[in-house]
């Protein structure tokens, strides 16, 4: 990079917030997703809007890619730097600006970390439902771009259900503010947009979030099946009875088994442990809890324990936050997926699952938020054994594809990032794609914001997109359109 | 603008009636016009795809477009700066797909509300929400005003429960996003940039929602009280840990009420009916009464000329809301009356004379601005609306969204000059 806009860099964040050597470069050449690995030019760590703001004038004049960042815990390869472009890392933003409870309300920059907020609000009996099991960790920018979820999202909703304004740094460096403290803001839905885009719509450098009421009562009931088809059919049958638990979580028996071995969680060992947790009025959570139970037992549950002290609910949880990384236990290496599915299309597609991993002979461990169908299959590979690393992505990306054919999506809370682009084209017709980039295009018109990332082929915005023409497969009456 | 006389001559509609069929396409009558602007014809396509291939057909001949469902809100926005052709989803109206195990829907965006809330009680389900006038207003007439009603406390509004979206654009693309499952992260959320977008980006043609059980019981209370003090039990009861599924706040000259609705099982809405009325102290609950769910409904149902706005405030400002309300009545001599819902999203109604409400709306804007808040003028007389934005003044997003309009329809076919800023 020429020295002058390394110094133009330097004047605006200061020597201390300026990274260029080699050694300390490689901590940012890639996220939580290993496998891919680029060298930045350069990264900076800017601690006030303003200063974002300069930092991509500056950007935007030079025509220099940048790749913002928060904790770098993301699973696909969404903070990937581009090898001819800067990381600007938000971490050093990281002050709760305000806490408002009456209005359940709380205004963050973006490098706070999610578990903070919810901590800074709890003495007075509020949490930040969104709660990605990362959430020690990771940012509240980060949660922004990648719209994280987490166990609790099937009755709390997702990170775009929580934030109801942000302030952005768009790519040409103009500062907008999206949404607002108060609801249904006149115009478009921007926050709506911008929560999810990974990245490549601007910045967020503030964000304004909803906080929750903790409930009266919160309950976990564990149960214990010889399979993983056995419990999902009583997660159906939860459902079906017209509940909506706070979460339900599923576990096969080889992550049960990595579970155990890190952290201890006193799971049963069985082939299919179901994780239930309902909240509210102690009156309502008891008797349904009654009725959790008569459903499992129906549905052959041999083991069901609930959870009565709060100690024991974090022991049950604990296990199932560290499955991820218990994982590692199991074998050298893995990859993680994040496919969905309608929760119907469960049985079929474990069982497609066992059938690849016999066929490939990859282990590959289950572990899924049931209740909205989001699968984390862990593939379980070798990486010193020749054709294995290989083997195993092609794998994971077989079970992508069940998703798609059931009817589901290639990822629920993982983002796209750099790892399932590919996968965008199978997952959306050309016309889905190019009417998604009608957005890009409208807020980065010049492609500098993260590119290169969640669209299959990158999109040049003088392009004029076409004219919708059935793909012979829906003519063939193969393929439907939704 | 509206296509000139011009262009209007050069227009081949028989083109469109072979598109739609010609027993669908009509030529359009005075109960058409869209706030005093007469299209020329309604056409009724019959699929996604005929719809698509209409617009295409619209913008190329250089028409102005308008949307419609079951036309319940089509005076929203601005007075339209051109419409030639308004363009009906009412033959789009199927419920393609209840997957009730999954607990979701795909239904075409024609589908009348009140018709799809039918399929699904089928099911034991709902699609978790109560807009205006669910007899006759459609999907895609709700997500295109982003209408809700009293359950948004509980359930969020339309952006939280729709989960897949297929739209016609203006060059004919037929475009979706999302899909069928709850939780899908894969590319831009195209379902909440439509939401609320007044047809100005593209015509909606299919969505997918996710739903909820209906519930097994509930019960509905009321107190007395004066908008400030009803505003300081909302806020304990949002500070409690009940879990209510309705919150309102109803005031009118003199008297103003507070609501509060229960679902659940008997046992948990018999244990939170008492945590309330120790929360409310001395102030004792009776029963809700009838009707008082669709109260936003009743706001509009009224034969005198009235300006009925929509505003939103935080929480903690609903009293001072109506304090504002109020005090611009006052000043105008206009009669008035608010509905808002906790999460600080409501409507209210004046009645008086033309050039009163013109300036109580200004009033009004004011007085909210300075809490933070927003007021949009969503019906009234066509010289209240007249040469002001209804939608209030632009944020520093507007050239944002200029682009992000001139993207999606850059000759300015859809719904031109009804958005923000004349979007």
């Amino acid at each position: 990079m020429e020295a002058r806009i390394l110094n133009e860099f330097r004047a605006i964040v200061g020597a201390p917030g300026l990274i260029t050597e080699a050694e300390e470069l490689s901590t940012y050449e890639c996220d939580g997703l290993t496998m891919f690995r680029v060298l930045p030019l350069a990264v900076l760590l800017p601690t006030s809007t303003e200063q974002v703001q300069a930092i991509v004038r500056v950007c935007h004049r030079e025509k220099i890619p940048f790749v913002a960042r928060g904790s770098g815990t993301g699973l696909s390869g969404g903070a990937l730097p581009v090898a001819n472009g800067i990381v600007i890392s938000l971490a050093r933003m990281n002050r709760i600006l305000e806490v408002d409870l009456p209005n359940q309300r709380v205004v963050v920059e973006p490098g706070v970390m999610n578990l903070n907020v919810t901590m800074r609000v709890a003495p007075d009996g509020y949490f930040y439902a969104p709660d990605p099991s990362s959430q020690q960790v990771c940012s509240i920018g980060g949660n922004v771009a990648e719209n994280s979820g987490g166990a609790h999202c099937l009755k709390y909703g997702f990170t775009t259900t929580h934030v109801l304004g942000l302030e952005v740094v768009l790519p040409d460096g103009s500062l907008v503010h999206l949404g607002d403290r108060t609801v249904d803001h006149p115009g478009y839905d921007l926050p709506g947009v911008f929560v999810g885009s990974e990245g490549t719509l601007g910045i967020a450098t503030k964000a304004i979030l909803r906080i929750v009421k903790k409930p009266e009562v919160i309950q976990v009931l564990l149960a214990a099946f010889n399979s993983t088809n056995e419990a999902g059919a009583a997660v159906s049958g939860i459902i079906a009875a017209g509940m909506l638990p706070a979460a339900i979580e599923m576990m096969d028996n080889l992550a049960i088994q990595a579970a155990e071995a890190a952290v201890q969680a006193n799971y049963p060992d069985c082939g299919g442990l179901l994780l239930v947790e309902l909240d509210g009025p102690a009156p309502e959570v008891e008797t349904l809890m009654e009725e959790v139970a008569e459903v499992c037992t129906k549905c052959g549950a041999w083991e069901i324990r609930v959870a009565q002290s709060d100690a024991e609910r974090a022991r049950v949880w604990t296990g199932r936050k560290a499955a991820f990384a218990a994982v590692g236990r199991l074998a050298p290496a893995y990859i993680v997926q994040d496919g969905v599915i309608p929760r119907t299309a469960l049985p079929h597609v474990m069982s497609e699952i066992v059938r690849l991993s016999a066929e490939v002979g990859l282990r590959v461990a289950n572990v899924f938020h049931a209740g909205d169908g989001n699968l984390h299959p862990l593939v379980l590979y070798d990486d010193a054994v020749p054709g294995q690393p290989k083997a195993a992505e092609k794998l994971a990306g077989e079970i992508l594809r069940l998703c798609i054919k059931a009817g589901g999506s290639i990822t629920g809370e993982h983002g796209v990032g750099e790892e399932k682009k590919m996968f965008m084209a199978e997952m959306y017709a050309e016309p889905d794609l190019a009417t998604m980039q009608l957005v890009r295009c409208a807020f980065d018109p010049e492609n500098l914001s993260n590119p290169d990332k969640v669209f299959p082929r990158p999109r040049l915005c003088g392009e004029k997109t076409g004219v919708y023409e059935p793909h012979p497969l829906e003519i063939a009456g193969v393929a439907q359109r939704f | 603008m509206a296509a000139t006389t011009d262009v209007m001559t050069r227009v081949s509609w028989p083109e469109l009636a072979e598109i739609v069929g010609k027993e669908h396409l009509r030529p359009a009558t005075a109960a058409d016009a869209i706030d005093g602007v007469a299209p020329q014809m309604v056409a009724e396509p019959g699929t996604a795809e005929d719809l698509a291939r209409a617009l295409r057909w619209a913008h190329s001949s250089g028409l102005k477009v308008a949307p419609r469902g079951g036309g319940t809100k089509l005076g929203w926005g601005n007075p339209p700066a051109g419409c030639d052709l308004v363009l009906s989803t009412a033959r789009l109206n199927r419920v393609l797909e209840h997957a009730w195990a999954d607990m979701t829907v795909i239904v075409e965006a024609g589908c009348r509300v009140a018709d799809l809330q039918k399929t699904l009680a089928q099911h034991g389900q709902h699609l978790a929400l109560d807009p205006l006038w669910p007899e006759q207003a459609t999907v895609g007439g709700i997500l295109s005003t982003n209408d809700s009603g009293t359950l948004r406390m509980r359930y969020g509004s339309l952006r939280d429960l729709i989960i897949g979206i297929t739209v016609a654009l203006p060059d004919g693309t037929l475009a979706k996003s999302g899909g069928k499952v709850v939780k899908n992260v894969a590319g831009y959320d195209l379902m909440k940039l439509f939401t609320g977008a007044l047809g100005t980006l593209g015509v909606i043609v299919q969505a997918i929602f996710r739903l909820h059980p209906l519930p097994r019981e509930s019960r509905g209370l009321s107190f007395n009280g004066t908008p400030q003090e009803l505003n300081q039990l909302l806020l304990a009861i949002m500070a409690s840990k009940l879990t209510c599924t309705g919150l309102q706040l109803r005031a009118a000259t003199g008297s103003a009420q507070l609501d509060i609705r229960f679902d659940g099982t008997a046992q948990g809405i018999k244990a939170q009916v008492g945590q309330v009325q120790q929360i409310a102290g001395s102030r004792t609950a009776s029963d809700a009464p009838a009707g008082v769910w669709t109260s936003h409904q009743g706001i509009w149902e009224s034969a005198a000329a009235a300006l009925v706005t929509k505003f939103s405030v935080l929480p903690a400002q609903l009293g001072a809301a109506c304090a504002a309300v109020e005090s611009a009545a006052r000043t105008q001599s206009l009669s008035w009356k608010v509905v808002v819902q906790s999460v600080g999203a409501g409507y209210g109604r004046l009645e008086g004379s033309e050039q009163g409400l013109r300036t109580a709306l200004l009033d009004m804007r004011d007085a909210l601005a300075k809490m933070g808040g927003t007021m949009v003028a969503l019906g009234g007389p066509a010289p209240v609306k007249r040469g002001l934005d209804v939608w209030g003044p632009p944020s520093d997003a507007q050239p944002l969204m200029v682009r992000i309009k001139q993207r999606f329809d850059p000759d300015g076919t859809l719904n031109p000059g009804r958005f923000v800023g004349g979007i």
